[in-house]
């Protein structure tokens, strides 16, 4: 292990002792097990009298679909709510980790969380990582000074946007926001146009998909509506459901051997010293 | 790699001698739209060498024949190159003069075959092109990559446009759209891909071709919108980031 050169208190902060060895492994051609990332779409838009967050469901390890069905706007407060794209660890982590930081701070502050503290913990933390923590968030919420979104990348730098997306999506719900947006939406617009994006993710983004949901905060009232829609039912489903009677199967033959014969019960004392 | 081949003797294939390893002067996304008389096809007018801006009026759309639009993204060199190839087959073909004419399906496969040869040597055409045409009533519009890739479809775009237009495209195309609402279509992802992608510019051309002919319209830009008041003052609650 390499020694440091002054002696820091080993409190916090990343161990970069193992970053050499991990380098000189992929240089031999090692391959780094695959992290469960949520391929997705995730999307947030500012509306007249708030914020409205919007993302698909879908979990991939891979190319395999873990969770059909997973959440990914992710509580921060009672009135702020975060998107996460990227490593799924990474994302349910750093925003579990931030929600108790500002619960402890609402606690001792006695006021409501703002969403610049979210966002300034979330970018501090992210920076001190350089990268390897794989959180790409869109956060947004409504504090006293007013509707806020911001972006928040794995490297640590944040945008200040009246519309965002993140995520393998992004592209395919950009298009719509670019082509769809107006200010002062009132809040039935913007949900629905929150959902034409994150539907044009699941269905042009292979890393997208299952259903929507939508996370809509105003001042002092939040609705989370999740699986808001669902654009991928299962179609077919046998009428007469599914059973399977004994003569299903052929049998061709039956052997039975009974248990009694190979077990001894053996009259023993208790466990001797 | 060269040392290599010149080792072996007078017999050997130089492998390395001459095939294309990166594309230099490059142009961006072309999209194109089956609409009700015949294909609209629509690009920018830029030639990016790397990260610069160099040439500001490359056309890359161009008639081909009396049935057909080529479009190209890519190597704007190759496509010249593609440009003589094609000159030269439908001047073949003319001086046949018995009254047939090389129409897009033929054109579309010659392209096609062209294009996965190259690929097959390691000297590929640095393009991603899009062939539309109209002949005897039949409208035809299909792509083909670099590599050989093909296919055809009711709407097609290449590079970014696949990913900023073609969600556009597929939520919004119609069968029966007529010229003026086609062009509107085109100029909606022209502009989602001029916001969006980094090496394009506010300078299109629309191109249309039907029954009757080939018309590429002069260049012109599209008005943008820079004014939403969260643009103003970006960072008014949260100092320090953008």
């Amino acid at each position: 292990m390499a020694k440091a050169a002054v002696d820091v208190p080993p409190k916090g902060g990343f161990s970069f002792d193992l970053c050499r060895r991990n380098e000189m492994l992929l240089q031999k051609g090692v391959q780094p097990p695959s992290f469960r990332k949520t391929g997705t779409t995730i999307v947030g838009l500012v509306f007249q009298d708030g914020v409205i967050l919007g993302a698909d469901t879908r979990a991939t390890e891979g190319p395999i679909v873990c969770d059909k069905n997973c959440e990914k706007i992710h509580y921060m407060a009672p009135n702020i709510y975060c998107c996460g794209a990227g490593t799924a660890a990474d994302t349910e982590a750093v925003t579990d980790m931030v929600s108790s930081q500002l619960q402890l701070h609402r606690y001792a502050t006695g006021r409501e969380s703002r969403v610049i503290t979210a966002l300034t913990l979330l970018k501090t933390h992210l920076f001190s990582y350089q990268g390897h923590v794989s959180a790409a968030l869109v956060l947004g919420g409504v504090d006293v000074t007013g509707p806020h979104l911001h972006t928040i990348y794995p490297h640590g730098s944040t945008d200040t946007l009246p519309f965002a997306t993140m995520g393998s999506g992004s592209l395919a719900a950009m298009a719509m926001f670019e082509s769809k947006y107006r200010e002062g939406l009132t809040r039935d617009e913007g949900i629905k146009l929150v959902c034409e994006a994150i539907c044009s993710g699941i269905f042009n983004d292979l890393g997208s998909g299952s259903n929507v949901d939508v996370c809509v905060i105003t001042k002092g009232h939040k609705e989370y509506l999740r699986n808001h829609q669902l654009p991928n039912p299962r179609t077919y489903v046998s009428s007469k459901g599914y059973s399977f009677v004994k003569g299903h199967t052929e049998v061709l033959s039956t052997k039975i051997t009974l248990l009694k014969e190979k077990v001894e019960v053996v009259e023993a004392d208790a466990m001797e010293e | 790699m060269n040392s290599f081949a010149s080792k072996e003797g007078p017999g050997t294939i130089q492998i390395d001698s001459e095939r294309t390893l990166y594309p230099y002067v490059t142009g961006t996304s072309v999209v194109a739209i089956k609409y009700k008389d015949g294909i609209l096809m629509a690009a920018d007018m830029g030639g990016s060498y790397g990260s610069t801006l160099r040439y500001k009026s490359v056309e890359r759309i161009k008639p081909i024949g009396k049935h057909s639009l080529l479009g190209a993204s890519g190597e704007i060199s190759d496509f010249q190159e593609i440009l003589r190839n094609l000159d030269e087959l439908i001047l073949y073909d003319n001086m046949w003069d018995d009254g047939n004419s090389l129409g897009p399906k033929e054109v579309y496969n010659y392209l096609n075959r062209m294009m996965y040869n190259r690929r097959n040597k390691f000297d590929p055409l640095w393009n991603s092109l899009i062939l539309g045409g109209v002949k005897n009533g039949e409208k035809y519009l299909g792509t083909v990559s670099m590599i050989g890739v093909h296919y055809m479809d009711n709407h097609v775009a290449t590079g970014f446009g696949n990913h900023l237009a073609r969600p556009i495209l597929r939520d919004e195309w119609r069968e029966d759209l007529t010229f003026e609402e086609g062009v509107k279509l085109l100029e909606k992802c022209m502009l989602v891909l001029l916001y969006r992608d980094r090496s394009a510019i506010n300078k299109f051309q629309v191109a249309k071709i039907t029954e009757e002919g080939v018309t590429v319209s002069e260049p012109y830009s599209l008005k943008t919108f820079w004014g939403f008041s969260a643009f103003q003052n970006p960072t008014k609650g949260a100092e320090g980031s953008w």
